[in-house]
Formats: C-alpha cells, sequence, structure tokens
C-alpha cells in the first residue's frame, strides 16, 4: 500500500447533494461518500438498482450517474468504457460501478464475471450490508448463518438463515479467482483504509474489485450510532478480514492481535438477538471464524 | 456502388461497417452467429475502426449497447430468439432511455419445444417495447434498413432504438445478388457518429441518468415517448426519400404489388411476401385479382398505409408468421384494428403459417388463396386457419 | 451549467421532477431527527473524526471549529458515539 492518507489530507469537498433519503446512520452512504471523496470530480457512477440508487434520486450525485437496472451495472459501464476508449476519451474518467451485495453476489454476478474477465478498466464497489435492504430486508447470497431476516424470519421451528456460514457467496474470493488485478475488502468502520484502496484501484489499469462491509440499521436492527462501531467490530472479531490481494499476494489491515468474542458484536444487532442464549450456535461460530482466519491467512 | 452476393448475416455486418458503427457488443446464437462474425473479421483486418465486446450474454449486450450509445458512441448488436428474451428487459432500458441503437434480427422461432429456423416470434413478442421494428424480405432490405435505421434513429426527433428483422436462415445464410454501397457512398449519406445532440455522460457536463419518475409525471414521459415512435413515420419517409434520391433504391413504410384492383389482399412480413408475389403473378396469369401488401415497418403501425390498401378489398388474407397464444397471430389485431373505424370493412381473415421454420411454398400461399376465394363468394370460413399444420382432433 | 443545450429533453414544471442538480437539498431531512448532536468546544481536540464518520457530510471542520449542519442532520448519533473524548453529546428535541 502506498502512503496512508491523513484526515487532515482529505478534500474538504462533497460530491453529493445534502437531503439524501439514506436513512440516519445508513452505512453505504458514508462509504459512497468517501469512495467519491477519493476518486474526485472525474468520475462516472453506474449504479445497479439498491439502496444506493433509490438514495441518489433528486439529483444528488454532483458527478455524472447512471442508475441502471438490478444486474446489469458491469455491461453498461463495459460500453461506457469501450465508447470512451473508441472515441479517444478513455482517460477522462474513473469508471465506478456501485451495487449492493444482492445486486453484486446473486443477481449480477454473471454481467460482473464477464466485465472482470474481459479485462475492463473499472472499479467495481460492493457496499454488502448483507441482505436486500432496498426491498425491506430480505435475504441474499451474503446473508450470514443465523441472521434473522424478512424472507429468514425468526419462527417456532426454523430461526433465521440456516444456510450454513461457509456456504455463504464469498465475491472478494471469487473475484481473486478471476485473476483480478486488485481485489481488496474494506469496512465503514475504518474510512481512511477504504480511500486508500479506492485511491489504489484508481492506479490500476484493468479491474479492480472492492467489497466494503456497511452497516445497515434499518436491516439489522441495530442503533443508528453504532454503524460504525459494529464495522469496526466486525473486524476485531474476524468476522470480516480487511485484506488487499494484488499479484497473486495478499495483506492485511487492522488483522485482531486477539480476537474479541463473537458476542460483542451480535448483541448490538436484533438481527442476531434470538441466538445470544444459543451457546451452541454462538460455538460454531467462534469455530468458523477461527478457521477461516486460519485459511486466509494460509 | 459494388454488386455483391452477400447472405442477409454478411450485408447486415456490412451495414454496421458502412454506418461507421463504433461499439458492438454481441452474444452468439443461430442463426445471427455469422454476422457477429463477419464484424469481427472486419475489426481484426482493420477494415473497420470499432470496438467490439464479447458479452457474456444478451442481457448484457443491450446493456453494453446503451452504455456506450449514452457516452456518444454508435452501437450496433444482433441477436435472435432465447438471446432477444433474455434481452427483453433491456430493451424497456434501451427504448426508455431514448438510446438510438440498431439490432438486427435473425427471426427464429422460440422454445420450447427447441427449434432453430425461422419464424417471428421472436420479435412479434417484442412489438411493444418502444422500437422501430423493420421486416426485410431480402438480403438487400437487410442492409439498407440498417443503413437508413441509424439516421432515423439518431433524428433529434425520434431518438428511439430500431429493430432491423429478417428471416433466419432463409434470409440470413442465403446469400443473393445485391447492390453494396460504397463507404464514400454511406458517408454522404450518414452523418458523423457523435452523440453531440443528445445528453451523455461526460464529468465535464455531470448529468444525472436514469432517474425515478414519480406517479404524477411518469404519463407525461410515457406519451412523449409513444409520440415520438408514432410521428417517427415521417422521419422514416423522409430518410427513405434521401436514400432513393441518392442511390435510386425506393422504400416506404409498406410496399404495395398489385393491390390497387385486388378483390383479395394477401398481407404480410419478411421473405414469405416474396413467396406470395409468385403466387399473385400465378393467378393474375388466371385473371384472379389478387394482390400482396407487405409492411417493411410494423412499428410504428402503418395504419394509414394499410386502410388506404385494404379499403377496396373484399378480403384481406392477413398471414401470420407467429402465434398469439390463446388469440390469433399477432398481426392481425393490428390489422382489423386498423380498419375497425372503415364503414365498409373487407373480410379479414388471419393464416397462422412458417412456424418453426417450415417451408412457406407456393402450395401454402394457394391454401390461403382458396380459402379467401371461398369467403370471397360469402360461404363462412374460420377467422383464424393453419393451412400447414396437421389437425389432430 | 449546459443544462440549456438540453432544454428540449427537459420539461418545465415545478414538481418532483428535477431540473437543477441538488434538487434533493430542499428535502430538508433535519426534520427527520428526534435527537440532535451538541459540541463541547473545550472537550473537542479538533481530530476530525466526526467530520469523517458523518454519513451525510453534516459537520464542517473548516476553522479549526466544528460545526454541524442541523439543516440535514438526520441525528444518527454515530459522531457522539466515535468522539474519542465524548465532546458530542445527543440532545433531545423538543417539540416547538
Amino acid at each position: 500500500m502506498t502512503k496512508k492518507t491523513k484526515i487532515k489530507d482529505l478534500t474538504d469537498e462533497e460530491f453529493l447533494h445534502y437531503g439524501s433519503l439514506s436513512c440516519a446512520g445508513c452505512g453505504a452512504i458514508l462509504a459512497f461518500r468517501h469512495v467519491l471523496k477519493a476518486l474526485g470530480e472525474n468520475t462516472i457512477v453506474i449504479n445497479s438498482t439498491g439502496c444506493m440508487a433509490v438514495v441518489m434520486q433528486m439529483a444528488v450525485p454532483k458527478i455524472p450517474y447512471f442508475h441502471v437496472l438490478f444486474e446489469n451495472g458491469p455491461a453498461v459501464m463495459s460500453g461506457v468504457e469501450q465508447a470512451l476508449d473508441i472515441l479517444g476519451k478513455r482517460d477522462d474518467a474513473n469508471l465506478l460501478v456501485v451495487a449492493g451485495d444482492g445486486g453484486t453476489a446473486d443477481i449480477g454476478m454473471g454481467s460482473l464475471s464477464g466485465a472482470v474477465e474481459r479485462g475492463h478498466d473499472f472499479i467495481y464497489l460492493c457496499y454488502d450490508n448483507e441482505s436486500y435492504m432496498n426491498t425491506g430486508g430480505q435475504r441474499s447470497g451474503t446473508t450470514p448463518f443465523g441472521a434473522a431476516t424478512s424472507t429468514t424470519p425468526v419462527g417456532s421451528v426454523i430461526k433465521g438463515e440456516n444456510r450454513p456460514m461457509e456456504m455463504r457467496k464469498d465475491v472478494p474470493e471469487i473475484m481473486i479467482a478471476h485473476n483480478t488485478p486488485y481485489v481488496a475488502t474494506a469496512s465503514i468502520g475504518y474510512p481512511l483504509d477504504l480511500i486508500d484502496k479506492v485511491k489504489k484501484a484508481a492506479t490500476i489499469r484493468g479491474p479492480s474489485y472492492i467489497h466494503v462491509f456497511s452497516s445497515c440499521p434499518a436491516g439489522w436492527r441495530s442503533e443508528p450510532k453504532d454503524s460504525v462501531k459494529l464495522a469496526k467490530l466486525a473486524v476485531q472479531t474476524g468476522f470480516i478480514v480487511l485484506f488487499e490481494h494484488e499479484d497473486g499476494k495478499r495483506t492485511f489491515q487492522h488483522l485482531p492481535k486477539k480476537r474479541k468474542p463473537v458476542k460483542d458484536y451480535l448483541e448490538l444487532q436484533g438481527r442476531f438477538q434470538h441466538l445470544l442464549e444459543d451457546r451452541e450456535t454462538i460455538e460454531k461460530m467462534e469455530e468458523f471464524v477461527e478457521k477461516r482466519l486460519e485459511w486466509i491467512q494460509r | 456502388m459494388t454488386e455483391e452476393f452477400f447472405t442477409g448475416n454478411r450485408a447486415a455486418a456490412e451495414a454496421a461497417k458502412l454506418s461507421r458503427t463504433q461499439v458492438v457488443a454481441a452474444y452468439p446464437i443461430t442463426p445471427q452467429t455469422s454476422a457477429v462474425e463477419y464484424i469481427s473479421q472486419f475489426i481484426n483486418n482493420g477494415e473497420m475502426k470499432a470496438n467490439m465486446i464479447r458479452v457474456e450474454s444478451e442481457h448484457s449486450a443491450m446493456s453494453a449497447c446503451v452504455g456506450a450509445s449514452l457516452a456518444g458512441a454508435r452501437t450496433f448488436t444482433a441477436s435472435s430468439s432465447q438471446g432477444l428474451q433474455l434481452m427483453s428487459e433491456v430493451l424497456y432500458f434501451a427504448s426508455g432511455m431514448r438510446v438510438p441503437t440498431v439490432m438486427g434480427i435473425a427471426n427464429r422461432t422460440l422454445s420450447m419445444p427447441v427449434n432453430i429456423w425461422a419464424d417471428h416470434q421472436d420479435s412479434m413478442v417484442n412489438r411493444d417495447s418502444g422500437w422501430i421494428q423493420f421486416y426485410c424480405a431480402n438480403a438487400q432490405e437487410v442492409l439498407d434498413n440498417i443503413i437508413q435505421a441509424y439516421k432515423i434513429c439518431e433524428n433529434e426527433k425520434v431518438l428511439l432504438p430500431a429493430m432491423v428483422c429478417y428471416d433466419g436462415f432463409i434470409i440470413s445464410h442465403v446469400a443473393e445478388r445485391m447492390d453494396v454501397l460504397t463507404q464514400e457512398q454511406a458517408d454522404m449519406f450518414l452523418p458523423e457518429p457523435n452523440g453531440s445532440n443528445r445528453p451523455l455522460l461526460d464529468p465535464k457536463e455531470p448529468l444525472q441518468f436514469g432517474e425515478v419518475v414519480y406517479p404524477d409525471w411518469y404519463p407525461d414521459f410515457e406519451y412523449k415517448k409513444h409520440k415520438a415512435l408514432l410521428e417517427s413515420r415521417e422521419t422514416i419517409l423522409e430518410v427513405a426519400r434521401e436514400y432513393n434520391e441518392l442511390f435510386d433504391r425506393s422504400y416506404g413504410l409498406v410496399e404495395n404489388y398489385l393491390t390497387e384492383d385486388a378483390d383479395i389482399v394477401f398481407m404480410g412480413l419478411g421473405s414469405l411476401t416474396s413467396t406470395t408475389h409468385w403466387v399473385v403473378n400465378e393467378l393474375r396469369e388466371k385473371r384472379e385479382k389478387v394482390g400482396v401488401l407487405k409492411l417493411r415497418v410494423y412499428r410504428p403501425f402503418p395504419d394509414k398505409e394499410v386502410i388506404e390498401t385494404c379499403r377496396n378489398a373484399k378480403v384481406v388474407a392477413i398471414i401470420d408468421r407467429d402465434i398469439g397464444y390463446g388469440t390469433t397471430g399477432m398481426l392481425y389485431p393490428d390489422v382489423t384494428r386498423a380498419l375497425y373505424p372503415l364503414d365498409e370493412r373487407p373480410k379479414c381473415l388471419n393464416f397462422i403459417v412458417g412456424l418453426g421454420g417450415k417451408d412457406v411454398t407456393p402450395e401454402t400461399i394457394m391454401n390461403i388463396y382458396k380459402i379467401s376465394e371461398r369467403a370471397l363468394k360469402g360461404e363462412e370460413v374460420d377467422t383464424v386457419n393453419w393451412p400447414d399444420a396437421r389437425i389432430y382432433d | 451549467m449546459g443544462l440549456e443545450k438540453h432544454e428540449k429533453f427537459i420539461m418545465k414544471a415545478k414538481s418532483t421532477l428535477v431540473f437543477e442538480p441538488g434538487w434533493s437539498e430542499d428535502n430538508l431531512t433535519g426534520a427527520w431527527r428526534s435527537e440532535r448532536p451538541e459540541v463541547d468546544e473545550e472537550k473537542c481536540t479538533n481530530c476530525d473524526i466526526c467530520w469523517l464518520v458523518c454519513p451525510d457530510a453534516c459537520i464542517k471542520r473548516e476553522g479549526g471549529k466544528i460545526e454541524i449542519n442541523l439543516k440535514y442532520c438526520k441525528g444518527c448519533g454515530i459522531c457522539a458515539e466515535e468522539c474519542p473524548v465524548k465532546a458530542i453529546i445527543m440532545v433531545r428535541e423538543e417539540s416547538d
């Protein structure tokens, strides 16, 4: 990683107008705010349907912005990129595709995989709040095991998402398997780390993928004030691991020396309330987190 | 002008090259494939300055064309059947964004059952997607319609996408003698491809595309788009006149053949109308007053021209190479709807033929004639007929 | 700002349709909150973390002083939660 950005270095310029429709304490818009700060005004945003697309209505972005269909962000970007190229205007703009976890891991996976495989020069940002939040918090391919969502509710028989944790769709690893030149995970708990990774992505000639963990008070039924805290706790408990992957090598950021107990993270979220007394599930989660930390640092 | 011997797919590729298309995003599907293969060869030979995006699906093909068009490039793609269906969500996305892209459709039926041969099911089920639709009877028309389509679609009064449909295999893979414009001639006819007359994605002039439009405003947008499609007929005729003056090939919205005094008018789309020409000649030799009305443009629907041709006919035999399951062929209601206001209306019969590539032979057309003749004589006949299907009662 | 060129694509009317950039700024999201942040200037060390973590960029940091844009602040409380010296407290809004 190149020089680390400090808070004082950051521009005071904002690229989103006030009055946007994001919920109080929204993690995704905090991520989007800093991503645009990192990229600056010469950026064209292609935004798939999702929370951000709805929130961007009423001319919130100050940069060229195109709200596209749920699954064709990367394909639309491919057209923009190849058009700018043939018109001799390719260097004018960063091309940023933005989508949520559903738009990326589920419905848009084909389009993303194709655009990366073709090697277009763009940055893909997935804001992962682990459910289809725009439509009310239905379960997605990245919803964690145990989480209560509107389509994996807590019932008397089945309690929350019962698809095992290790079967959760791990998009950053999928992108690494594509030999994507630059893959990074980030979290709104560490905005400066996110900004540095976006700046790094902007220097890559070819596709780069950034997966930003972004809390969602509405969907997780957490306090709006805890959005940044939760995004840090997710890292401190090992639930998510911050890393960069480039030239076949992985470097880690904010790797917890001593992992906090998973329960510290779960107890601040309504979607996990039904698990707090379930010692066996908590055991399994601790085990999963340890195994994964081991595997990812292999 | 050069004399060539091209298949329909080759003509489509040539038209894309002559039109100086800049971004081609396509996914292979029989029978469209060789059109995109030719374009790939042109590009790799340096004959065509364009970027080819070999996308991973037709959904992405049209999405890329929309993106490229909104970045200012002239775009082309081609597809068929299942591909057009997978793309259908994006057809509305393209016409809704008023993107002047042009697409070749090598018509092929829709599964299931699986079938790779020609009928109009694929483009007809997408007839109301806000796209201009041309139907070609031969490879010459494929070339001419695609080149004219760019001038039509990019006109500020139109700004809508267009499909140029031609029968799979029958036209796409059959080579025919045709006259092909030189690049200089095409450049004389088509303006420089730059999107400057419409809003673009450009950091120097930030704009937001794809806004939500609330209920209060939504009808206004829909009406504007609908009106543009309806009124595009004027631009289509204007461009056709200009094309004819330059290249001596005349096009209208429809083509009439011996319909002035016809009692029975055959109506249809695509290559089956050429077969009908041949049968009409046969019947005319036997003093039968018959004629053929071929629709070149199916959307916007040429109401005026259909009324003018059919008002004096006694029987109109509307030949659909498609079927609206549970109702009639899809061309039939358009024609009867157009003729409805007439005080005296001809008897309208619907014939479903050639589905899944079944050959529309002179015998098929002759069967249509026989049924129409019985109706002409006042006999009771079924409104919807399947002359080339075995009916198992 | 260059929009004239596209006049013909923009319909004139005042309503939910957008004609100017930043049309959303008519939407005073400050009305949503039930608590507002208040800064204790003695405690504040100008570390700018609150400015960094505000989802809606409602905190100004120019001139070494923190200023909350109460027209748009949604009262989420992240600034108060993340302030390392607890210089920001959330104060209940009274109905005027």
